[in-house]
């Protein structure tokens, strides 16, 4: 029987990205035992990719933004099928979480008086995300990263989890393996945070990496937490296409914040051809106008290029089926063209845009300063995960905290960029907050030694087929194509109920799924193991999109295209059934309370 | 561009290993991660390698290509003579875990022995502070590292004299100098430069700055400005004589 190491905590936190570190920041400061696992290093999460900013209504470079904005940007964006209460708590403690950051030691760039500076992002009425030129993740993760090591925390790098554990109903910790050497851990906790994440690697063509194989929330749904809005995944509309290696990296948005223009293959900006009528009185009408708001005219209206994600990555699909597109299918961003406009234009993209500059002229062989970028919609967050009471951030099993892209509701059908950085900051800070209230207030649990045992014993099945086995990479190859084909960008019933039987198929070539060499860092075991939660996501994805009979925010439906007013009083939830099958209801929103109610429609 | 190159991979763990020979397709735009990943998806599935965002901004990837340290994420194929086997190595001033994957955790203790920030009181009565974009951008340059510690695996004092236990490294001598320059900062690191990080270890043969793929200068900027400070503080002789120190 194999042995596990065993390791024993008031509080877990699986995940070390922002809001991981930031859960466990909190806990810690309770001064409860806090542990933290992660599969990657430690500041390598996805947090570190991140790019344009964090969105906060400090109000530095317009003082009319508030919280009443953010929270109405915000439940716009989402289409109204938000966590109002989320959306609430987010837009009042985004600020203050941002300046915990600068009191850490994160260096934001400046307003001229010496403020943190903030930038114009989709969606968002004004300038509102703080950043560092185009690496704003890094300075968060770092920060996070250098402020938590010394704030009392004992960190578990490259170890991945593989089950929660329960006791009578209540969680009791976690386990998983090592991958540098495949030793089996148990850690026990009196509460367990889980900040894993997206799943983004469900699909061919994404921004996200390897660790995005939607593994926290695999482990809740197993574990009988209900998730919820799994129908709406993200496609960003500017990743790269060209090369084909570098295919789905991100091109972050950041550059239409700063004056970039999408053009199709006649030059023509083709977004101001189709503007959604929610966003009619705030969207520029004409090129100069929309200039004008990029460069800070508080008159003017934003571009349609700064229209939310899902609408202008839609256009840009329909601009490239129509035969307008790019010579590799993708559309043309154009941020050289400033030139016209401003002195100094080619030193003035570098410093604002350094890694994109820096990732074009390396991986492309192409300077955004001369030349327009080709770009097109990659898949790249997942507003859907784990269903949490608003406040605490609680899931529906005791003891069980989720935070971050794992968690739902906040963004409801759509993310605002940028909302995404202080999501992490606000709810990890939450969830570590409740955790720790909850292990304080909870006693110690007990382990069931079987169920450790049963996981240990299935994890290792892989290595009894060996070479003779289906080969791990190969089923992930094939989901993508799968996913991307059937349950992308543009929906249709007949091809999900086709998605639906070509999982199943991938889930029974997944148990048959072999391994060659031994435990030590074997990345082919590791993928074995990610690939099983793929499966659970990519099918929950599936089925809540099938239920929702309408085109709301990310989720297009060809079959439905229009949005219905009736589902805009739904959310879907899954849940796993007492016989293992998986279960899809459509479940009421809560009524909005009236002051939040009234300042959607002061804003409208 | 050829349609095939050969790949030598060093295969192996703690007890030892030897280069593998692999053969894969090759195309237009392709970085040697891409090779890599084919070869492991393809035809050696217990490969073991890191990477995560695959756009050299996370600094997991780091090996020795052609002797090289490099990121692997972000060196092209069509910037290497595929007529000759592309040698993919380990980094080599750390220890191996298995085939490209080295124990970094050095770093992550070292760090820890550095004091860490310390903010002096907000100048505003909100609580927040005002500062120059000038000057946050000096350490902001610094604050670019990735800790993909290529420029470790360089330093000589690292690499051949395994001074691991008394010399911080480049890296750590940025993260020192992001501090000690960090316009809130009020901490003093300066005699734990001297004594207990061994700034004077480093003879700045730049090998460090040489490397870094994120282009930071380490030497000029980071650690000779550090050097001033530590000579300044106790090598001045009219100090010295005065007994102020
Ligand atoms: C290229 C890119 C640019 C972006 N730019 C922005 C932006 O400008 N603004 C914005 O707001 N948002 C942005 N986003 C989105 C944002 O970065 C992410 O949504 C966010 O960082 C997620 O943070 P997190 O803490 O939830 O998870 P992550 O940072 O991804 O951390 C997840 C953690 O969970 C761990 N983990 C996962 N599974 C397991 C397991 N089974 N066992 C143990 N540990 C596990 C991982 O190792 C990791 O430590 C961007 C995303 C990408 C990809
Ligand atoms: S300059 Fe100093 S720190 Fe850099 S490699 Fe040389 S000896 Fe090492
Ligand atoms: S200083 Fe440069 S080379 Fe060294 S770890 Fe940081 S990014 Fe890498
Ligand atoms: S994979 Fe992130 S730097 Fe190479």
């Amino acid at each position: 029987m194999p042995e596990f190491q065993r390791f024993s905590y008031d509080v877990l936190v699986i995940g070390a990205g922002g809001a991981g570190l930031r859960a466990a920041i909190e806990a810690a400061a309770t001064g409860l035992k806090v542990g933290v696992v992660c599969k990657s290093l430690l500041g390598k999460a996805h947090t570190v990719m991140a790019e344009g900013g964090i969105a906060a209504s400090l109000g530095n470079v317009d003082d009319r933004d508030n919280w009443r904005v953010h929270f109405s940007d915000t439940m716009r964006g989402g289409q109204y099928i938000n966590n109002w209460r989320m959306a609430e708590l987010h837009a009042k403690e985004a600020p203050e979480c941002v300046r915990q950051l600068e009191e850490w030691g994160a260096l934001f760039d400046r307003t001229k008086d010496g403020r943190i500076l903030q930038r114009n992002f989709g969606g968002h009425r004004y300038p509102r995300l703080a950043h560092v030129g185009d690496r704003t993740g890094l300075e968060m993760i770092r920060t996070l990263q250098d402020h938590g090591i010394h704030a009392g925390m004992e960190v578990h790098m490259e170890c991945t989890v593989l089950r929660l554990l329960l006791d009578s109903g209540r969680i009791a910790g976690a386990c998983g393996y090592d991958r540098e050497k495949g030793r089996f851990y148990l850690w026990q906790a009196k509460a367990v945070v889980l900040a894993t994440g997206g799943i983004g690697r469900a699909f061919k063509v994404t921004s996200n990496s390897w660790e995005y194989t939607g593994d926290g929330h695999a482990l809740a749904y197993r574990a009988g937490a209900e998730l919820r809005d799994m129908e709406f995944v993200q496609f960003h509309p500017t990743g790269m296409i060209w090369p084909i290696s570098v295919r789905g990296i991100l091109v972050t948005e950041g550059v239409r914040g700063e004056g970039g223009v999408l053009r199709n293959s006649e030059g023509r900006r083709f977004l101001f051809d189709d503007i959604p009528d929610l966003y009619k009185d705030q969207t520029a009408d004409n090129e100069d106008e929309g200039w004008r708001y990029t460069q800070g005219d508080k008159t003017a209206r934003r571009p349609p290029e700064l229209l939310t994600r899902d609408h202008v990555a839609r256009c840009i699909n329909r601009e490239v089926k129509a035969g307008r597109g790019s010579p590799h299918g993708g559309v043309f961003l154009d941020i050289s063209w400033i030139k016209e406009r401003m002195p100094k234009a080619e030193e003035h993209i570098k410093r604002k845009l350094p890694s994109m500059y820096h990732q074009f002229k390396q991986l492309a062989d192409l300077d955004i300063t001369k030349e327009p970028m080709e770009v097109g919609p990659t898949t790249h967050y997942v507003m859907g995960g784990i269903n949490v009471d608003g406040d605490s951030q609680m899931a529906t099993v005791p003891g069980l905290f989720a935070a971050g892209e794992v968690a739902a509701g906040l963004h409801g059908a759509n993310r605002l960029g940028g909302n995404s950085l202080s999501d992490l900051l606000v709810f990890g800070r939450r969830a570590g907050r409740y955790a720790a209230e909850f292990a304080k207030a909870n006693g110690a649990t007990s382990i069931d030694e079987q169920q450790l045992q049963a996981t240990a014993t299935e994890a290792l099945a892989p290595f009894e087929r060996g070479a003779s086995g289906e080969n791990p990479y190969q089923i992930q190859y094939d989901l993508q194509e799968a996913m991307q084909e059937l349950v992308g960008i543009v929906r249709t019933e007949d091809e999900m109920l086709q998605a639906l039987e070509t999982i199943a198929q991938f889930r029974q070539r997944t148990d048959r799924v072999g391994i060659v060499g031994n435990r030590e860092y074997n990345n082919g075991w590791h993928t074995a193991v990610d690939v099983g939660n793929l499966m659970i996501v990519s099918e929950a994805v599936t089925r809540a999109a099938l239920l929702r009979k309408e085109s709301r925010g990310a989720q297009f439906r060809e079959d439905f295209p229009n949005k219905d007013p009736e589902w805009g009083k739904y959310n879907i939830i899954i849940k796993r059934g007492p016989d293992g099958a998986m279960l899809v209801e459509k479940r009421a929103i809560p009524p909005i309370p009236d002051e939040l109610k009234a300042v959607i429609e002061e804003m409208k | 561009m050829a349609t095939q190159a050969m790949f030598r991979i060093w295969r192996g763990d703690p007890e030892g290993g030897a280069f593998q020979d692999y053969v894969t397709p090759v195309e237009e735009g392709m970085v040697v991660l891409d090779a890599v990943h084919r070869i492991q998806a393809q035809q050696a599935n217990d490969l073991a390698l890191r990477w995560n965002c695959k756009a050299g901004k996370c600094g997991s990837c780091s090996a020795e290509i052609n002797g090289m340290p490099r990121l692997m994420c972000m060196t092209r194929l069509s910037d290497i003579n595929l007529e000759m086997p592309v040698i993919i190595e380990p980094m080599h001033a750390f220890p191996v875990i298995r085939d490209l994957v080295t124990d970094v955790s050095w770093n992550f203790r070292a760090k820890l022995t550095v004091k860490p920030f310390k903010p002096r009181s907000p100048d505003a009565p909100d609580g927040t502070w005002r500062m120059q974009q000038a000057d946050v951008e000096r350490v902001q340059e610094f604050r670019k590292c990735i800790e993909c510690f290529l420029c470790q695996d360089v330093c000589h004092v690292l690499r051949e004299h395994r001074k691991h236990d008394e010399f911080i490294g480049p890296r750590l001598m940025v993260y020192t100098a992001a501090l000690e320059m960090h316009p809130l900062d009020t901490e003093d690191r300066t005699k734990d430069l001297r004594d207990k990080h061994n700034i004077g270890f480093c003879n700045i043969t730049t090998c460090c700055r040489q490397v870094c793929p994120e282009s930071i200068t380490i030497t000029e900027n980071a650690i000779i400005p550090l050097k001033e400070r530590v000579v300044d503080r106790f090598y001045d002789p009219l100090k010295q004589l005065l007994g102020i120190l």
